[in-house]
């Protein structure tokens, strides 16, 4: 259908002679950018073709001259930034933890290195803040279960809280009073209203000061007297409006039926020692990290008598 | 006669299969899916028996002298249908991810109604739109009818069902998890039987043309069906657990696997949402601007060049993963190399309307297939873009590719098919013109305010994220945990929402002037100018003689 062609008005070009239900074309040329701009992709692709790894062989690919791998380029990437970090990382390394606030530098990088840590591992329970949920503690407070200056946050960080079959990880089991049927539930109710007096959200009663009683033989031993708390045995301090698991009368009552016993994993056995010590640095520059204080000159005493308080506890439990 | 019976007694033997299948089934969804497909055989044998012709005359299924558009009719609702479905499930996740709480039950949780939305815009929108208007084009620029026309009806239901099947399927949890590619094995199966159908089809019409030549947008629909095809059948191999039950497993594992449904899916872009729609613009565009395209010998370099190039871009979707970095280049030089290709089909669709540049003033169909353009040629020159490698690394993962592919999906796809929907309805309906040609503007803007909306949105979404994610302190660790550059999405993904709103009431706008001009009615308004319709000229060159109504 040659035949058909004629010269367009509009645009002085003639047309390819085909017509299809009223449509026709124009015998344009092509574009010349259009061309050399598809013709210079077409160079690249080439050349990229040549400079890296592209055309599959029997059993390779080629190479590609620059020998560029992505394996080889991500091992450099890391050696490079290694290379740049390891004098931190030595440093770091080398230094006892408590006295990691001396070097402020250094503090600072730890510190930062922690906050990336515990974005990654910490981040599922404690929350993004460090605020904690039900079971997960705030760690932005000043109140610690197992004691809140670095080397204690580093050793729970290290060796977790009650974690079967590390010798040092944090432990010990409060017995479940209601389940176990150690304290009747009227007793149970007894005890929590003497614990609500502790914190003051209930003033004394009758029931309180029995509970007072049941207090004393049962709980006493692990949370004090007056319900202090003990840090060795990461016992609750009963006195303040901070609760883990809830203040309220039905939640303490949970508590005490069934007990509760929280767990975190040994980090130790996952992270490097120097990203622990980091994350320690980290948690305790939320706020409520405490000084640190060399050990009594008899450390001997005190462990056996957690030792026995724990032994107790699990005597009584019946479950040893 | 003979024909009615055989075609009744099929349907049936195949609904009490199906009874039988839905009785047996290994899980509730493959029960729940065979009443479906009972239900639709036994209404089929039923309509077909009642609707037999049993006098011994033979009558003609299509009109002498006239096309057989009862079919793209019915393509033209559902594509209007499917649209507002899509679009209305992208708003509701939209919502999701902006308010997690709208995550109401297992089955309108995000994860589920995601590939409800996909699967309904691209598939059910763009396909159905694909199948309505090849079948217009095909005819009209082969000045033949349809070859099959009892076939084509066939095809067009055939989809529909697929379409409920897969839909109903992704609420109910059924998946073979491949993007794009959700359905399970036994819906596959019945996609394919209608996609060969539909190449029938197609290409029994095209064999019949009055005309010496085959006109570029056949070129382009027919290489749509023939790699959607085989596109289909390669990626979706599977063995089915039972022959009872909805679960498969792929025939490819690993980095495999993962290779060749990225294949699948770059060229469902390519050859669905690129080639089937210029398909559509090689037609639509010259009618309605009424010039010649502007260059035939563009037309030829660029399909060819883009055929051969697309089908080896998809590993680009796979940088920086398992997949061997030979396979990383290779898709990457060859997205590069696809640019202007792509481009070609701009140019030529663009350039059309040289000597007619003032129709983008006066006439608003104009208007939506021009903006449809420049969308296609913004979204296939970021396409090579982000295949490079190093601003993948950017992008890969992010929002910005969201943004990219629905700059393209309602940028291009979107606009060009709502251009071809107010262009066929008074011609397939025989109105003088549309009952509103001033409501296309109102289609037009509320289109083009949530285009913007959407995509800038999500381009700065997509930026904000890559670079939070990559972000290292001096001391080399990472500044933000991943919690927080979710958080820093939601003021985008709010903006979002607020542009798939105003896409969904430009559609809503569509609705209402195709409902009104079906019902034959002309609303009283100033004039705008719109291309010439004579109907005395859209008739095919061969007679539709006894020969189709056999076929059928």
């Amino acid at each position: 259908m040659a035949d058909g062609k004629r010269i367009d008005e509009a645009t002085g070009t003639s047309t390819v002679g085909h017509e299809w239900d009223g449509i026709e074309e124009l015998d344009t040329p092509m574009p010349r950018w259009w061309l050399y701009t598809l013709y210079a992709t077409i160079v690249f692709a080439i050349a990229y073709c040549v400079a890296y790894p592209a055309w599959p062989l029997v059993d390779r690919a080629t190479h590609g001259v620059l020998n560029w791998t992505s394996r080889s380029a991500h091992a450099e990437e890391m050696r490079t930034e290694g290379a740049r970090r390891a004098p931190t990382i030595a440093a770091l390394a080398r230094i006892p933890i408590e006295r990691l606030p001396e070097d402020s530098k250094l503090l600072d990088t730890a510190v930062a290195g922690g906050a990336s840590a515990f974005k990654v591992h910490c981040v599922q329970c404690h929350g993004s803040g460090a605020q904690g949920f039900k079971g997960y503690p705030n760690l932005n407070d000043d109140d610690w279960l197992w004691g809140g200056d670095l080397k204690a946050i580093e050793q729970t960080l290290r060796n977790g809280i009650r974690q079967p079959g590390n010798e040092e990880t944090r432990t010990s089991m409060m017995p479940a009073f209601g389940r176990d049927q150690i304290l009747t539930p009227a007793q149970i109710e007894e005890v929590v209203s003497h614990v609500l007096t502790l914190s003051g959200r209930e003033k004394p009663s009758a029931a309180s000061r029995r509970g007072a009683a049941q207090f004393a033989t049962n709980c006493a031993a692990c949370h004090g007297a007056g319900g202090e708390g003990n840090r060795t045995l990461g016992a609750p301090k009963l006195t303040d409006a901070i609760w883990l698991y809830g203040g309220d009368r039905e939640s303490i009552r949970q508590t005490i039926h069934n007990s509760r016993n929280g767990v975190m994993p040994a980090w130790g056995s996952r992270l490097d020692p120097v990203t622990i010590k980091m994350l320690s640095a980290y948690v305790h520059s939320l706020g409520g990290g405490e000084d640190f204080v060399p050990p009594a000159p008899k450390p001997s005493t005190a462990a056996p008598s957690a030792e026995a308080a724990a032994t107790a506890a699990r005597t009584k439990n019946g479950k040893p | 006669m003979d024909n009615t019976v055989s075609n009744a007694f099929a349907w049936l033997i195949l609904g009490i299969l199906a009874i039988f299948a839905a009785a047996a089934a290994a899980d509730s969804g493959f029960s729940f899916h065979m009443a479906i497909m009972a239900a639709v055989a036994l209404g089929v044998a039923f309509l077909t028996m009642s609707r037999g012709d049993w006098s011994e005359r033979t009558t003609p299924t299509v009109p002498v002298g006239r096309y057989y558009d009862e079919v793209i009719r019915w393509g033209v609702i559902a594509t209007v249908f499917w649209g507002v479905v899509g679009f209305l499930v992208g708003v509701v996740i939209a919502s999701q991810l902006a308010f997690p709480d709208l995550n109401l039950s297992e089955h309108t949780n995000f994860g589920r109604l995601r590939p409800l939305h996909t699967s309904a815009v691209i598939f059910a929108f763009g396909g159905n739109a694909l199948i309505a208007t090849s079948f217009y084009v095909v005819q009209r620029t082969c000045r033949a009818p349809l070859a099959f026309p009892a076939l084509s009806r066939f095809v067009f239901w055939g989809y529909q069902l697929f379409i409920v099947l897969a839909a109903t399927g992704y609420v109910l949890g059924i998946t073979q998890s491949k993007e794009y590619a959700e359905p399970e094995w036994y819906i596959d199966l019945w996609l394919t039987i209608v996609w060969v159908a539909y190449l029938v089809v197609f290409v029994g019409t095209v064999i019949r043309r009055a005309e010496p030549h085959i006109y570029v947008a056949n070129w382009f629909y027919l290489a749509f069906i023939l790699t959607i095809a085989m596109l289909h059948i390669v990626n979706n191999l599977a063995v089915p657990v039972s022959l009872l039950g909805a679960k498969s497993y792929s025939a490819f594992a690993g980095v495999q696997d993962a290779l060749t449904q990225w294949w699948y899916g770059h060229n469902a872009v390519g050859f669905f949402l690129t080639a089937g729609f210029l398909a559509m613009m090689y037609y639509f565009v010259p009618k309605q601007a009424e010039r010649p395209i502007y260059s035939y010998r563009l037309s030829i370099i660029h399909f060819w060049s883009l055929i051969f190039l697309y089908i080896w871009a998809g590993p680009h979707h796979l940088h920086y993963t398992a997949l061997p970095d030979w396979a990383q280049t290779l898709g990457m030089v060859f997205s590069v190399m696809l640019w202007m290709p792509s481009w070609g089909g701009m140019i030529n669709g663009l350039m059309t309307l040289n000597g007619a540049w003032d129709k983008i003033r006066t006439d608003p169909i104009i208007r939506m297939m021009v903006f449809a353009l420049a969308f296609y040629g913004m979204a296939t020159f970021e396409g090579p873009l982000m295949s490079i490698k190093s601003v993948n690394s950017l992008s890969h993962y992010t929002e910005w590719t969201v943004g990219h592919v629905h700059s393209g999906a309602l940028g291009w796809n979107g606009m060009i098919t709502f251009g071809a929907i107010y262009y066929m309805v008074p011609r397939l309906w025989g109105r003088s013109r549309l009952y509103s040609l001033r409501m296309i503007n109102w289609h037009f803007w509320l289109a083009t305010l949530g285009i913007v909306l959407y995509a800038s949105s999500m381009w700065v979404a997509g930026i904000t994220q890559g670079l939070m994610w990559r972000e290292y302190g001096e001391d080399g660790y990472l500044v933000y945990a991943f919690a927080e550059v979710v958080a820093a999405m939601k003021p985008y993904y709010v903006i979002r929402i607020a542009g798939g709103l105003l896409y969904l009431a430009g559609a809503l706008v569509m609705v209402w002037n195709v409902w009104m001009t079906i019902a034959g009615r002309l609303r009283d308004e100033a004039p705008l100018s719109t291309a010439f319709y004579d109907p005395e000229k859209d008739r095919p060159l061969v007679p539709a003689g006894p020969r189709s109504a056999v076929a059928a």
